[in-house]
């Protein structure tokens, strides 16, 4: 007896089948002539330079890490949606603090500057930026009582 | 089918192969065959030129010819590939995308397998995918395959939430997963389709109506997205990747990356059309029905599922010529910024109008 799972799996038996002997068919026509150019990685023509495994973007990591988080709450979710009506307005209330939860760690993330792709660089009060910022402003401000004063008389 | 297949045969095995080859060779490669000269006689169109034209009468034999071509090609497999992860990723990619066609209900009569989580099924697998991507990237040994797999394993993630909450939604409304189940409900008249605020009725439908139509443009800009087509091509953006994480592919096995991305392409139309644009329901009466022919109404059901699930496919053919490629940040701040927090809204204000 084949449960409804089980024809899933026929199905993905029959794709790896599928890739399987469309590419054994074709390695029975095609040629095999390897050269040294060939069996080099493609750089557009040039020699491959270095290392291929680059660093890359950190930010990949960033997006991996939130969609986890994402992914799961949903994932929980799903059992809820079926059968939320039959507990009424509790069943739903329960739901939406659930997601009023993950609503206020998106908002989090959001203000932190994690949702940028290029992130701002982070603002790191130092003393030394603060005193003459605070000087700066109240010279302005002086500056500004001055012209204002004048305007006046 | 596969109940009418297992009283011919009477061995369960063979028949549900048999079952689950139909999608394949009846359904997904002719379609890839049409698909792919549609696609350059479209955006032939589109850009005035005259497309494919010399092999067949006007150009329609130009597919099996690069078929036949591709059989023929060398397979080259570059001396620093990682060749057990190399080979294995076109199983992967195809194999995630044509296990989701089991749940799609081509008619009421054919449907891979009547499992209950069906939608939920689809999303899962369809993650498969990732994985073979970024096999294939990372085995390739090529900067562009791997910066294209990153970005494809990054795009594919982060639009996969506002596609589960869109579905989330239509899950609370439907009180369904599987989407045989969701076809059947919107029965009888197209204003019956779930876009259209489904089966309720009165001021309820008109209320709905505005959020139904802003989750099926969530939903299908978010599948758009996870099958990499324009205008979310950055993993393979030709300009400044050559073409992304099948870069090194060639052969046979570069064209199961073709082949999966053309069923991925019908996979988002027959999604689409089964949430929201009534599945495999006629937009008004059966031929079969009036005329007390019963068995024209699975033929009429699959053609109607066909002709909308095509019909999204040539919007996807559409919107490539008409939207240019978004930078990186920008698909970002799209998805993040504007898809999850709407879907999030839709998703509550439609558990709301389903509650009441």
């Amino acid at each position: 007896m084949l449960t409804e799972f089980g024809k899933i799996f026929v199905f993905i038996l029959l794709a790896v089948a599928f890739v399987g002997i469309a590419i054994f068919a074709a390695k029975l026509i095609r040629p095999h002539r390897p050269t040294q150019e060939k069996l080099t990685t493609y750089e557009c023509g040039e020699n491959p330079e270095g290392t291929p495994w680059v660093q890359f973007n950190i930010r990949f990591y960033v997006v991996a890490l939130i969609f986890l988080i994402f992914d799961v709450e949903v994932v929980l979710l799903f059992p809820w949606a079926l059968t939320y009506q039959d507990y009424g307005l509790y069943g739903f209330l329960a739901g939406i603090i659930f997601l009023v939860v993950l609503g206020i760690g998106m908002a989090y993330e959001w203000q932190k500057g994690d949702l940028e792709w290029a992130r701002p660089k982070p603002n790191i009060p130092y003393l030394s930026n603060l005193i003459k910022k605070n000087t700066d402003q109240t010279s302005e401000n002086i500056i500004v009582e001055q012209t204002e004063t004048n305007q006046t008389t | 089918m596969y109940e009418i297949i297992n009283d011919f045969i009477q061995i369960e095995i063979v028949s549900m192969f048999i079952s689950a080859a139909l999608p394949l060779f009846v359904f997904i490669l002719p379609f890839a065959l049409f698909a792919v000269l549609a696609e350059r006689k479209v955006s032939a169109f589109m850009q005035d030129r005259i497309g494919p034209n010399r092999v067949g009468y006007h150009g329609i034999l130009q597919t099996v010819a690069d078929i036949l071509k591709l059989i023929q090609k060398e397979d080259i497999v570059a001396e620093k590939n990682d060749k057990v992860l190399f080979n294995i990723a076109p199983y992967l990619v195809f194999a995630g995308s044509f296990a989701a066609f089991a749940a799609i209900p081509f008619s009421s009569k054919y449907i891979g397998s009547h499992t209950e989580v069906g939608i939920f099924y689809i999303i899962a697998i369809s993650s498969l995918v990732v994985a073979g991507i970024l096999m294939g990237g990372w085995a390739s040994n090529n900067k562009y395959s791997l910066l294209g797999a990153m970005r494809s394993a990054a795009q594919i993630i982060s639009y996969e939430i506002p596609t589960a909450l869109v579905v989330l939604a239509m899950i609370m409304f439907t009180g369904t997963m599987s989407l045989d189940a969701m076809s059947q409900q919107q029965t009888a008249y197209f204003w019956n389709w779930n876009i259209l605020g489904g089966h309720e009725t009165g001021i309820l439908k008109i209320v709905l109506t505005p959020f139904m139509i802003s989750g099926f443009l969530i939903l299908f800009t978010s599948t758009l997205a996870e099958v990499n087509r324009v205008p979310f091509d950055i993993p393979e953006a030709e300009s400044e990747l050559v073409s992304g994480f099948h870069t090194e592919y060639t052969g046979m096995k570069f064209a199961m990356f073709f082949l999966s991305e053309y069923a991925n392409m019908f996979a988002v139309g027959a999604i689409v059309t089964a949430v929201f644009l009534g599945g495999y329901q006629s937009p008004f009466g059966y031929i079969g029905n009036s005329i007390g022919v019963t068995w024209l109404v699975p033929i009429e059901q699959f053609f109607w599922f066909t002709a909308k699930g095509l019909f999204m496919v040539f919007v996807q053919m559409w919107l490539r010529w008409t939207l240019p490629r978004l930078r990186v940040d920008q698909l970002m701040t799209i998805c993040w910024k504007y898809l999850i927090p709407y879907s999030f809204l839709n998703l509550i204000v439609i558990g709301i109008i389903t509650l009441l």
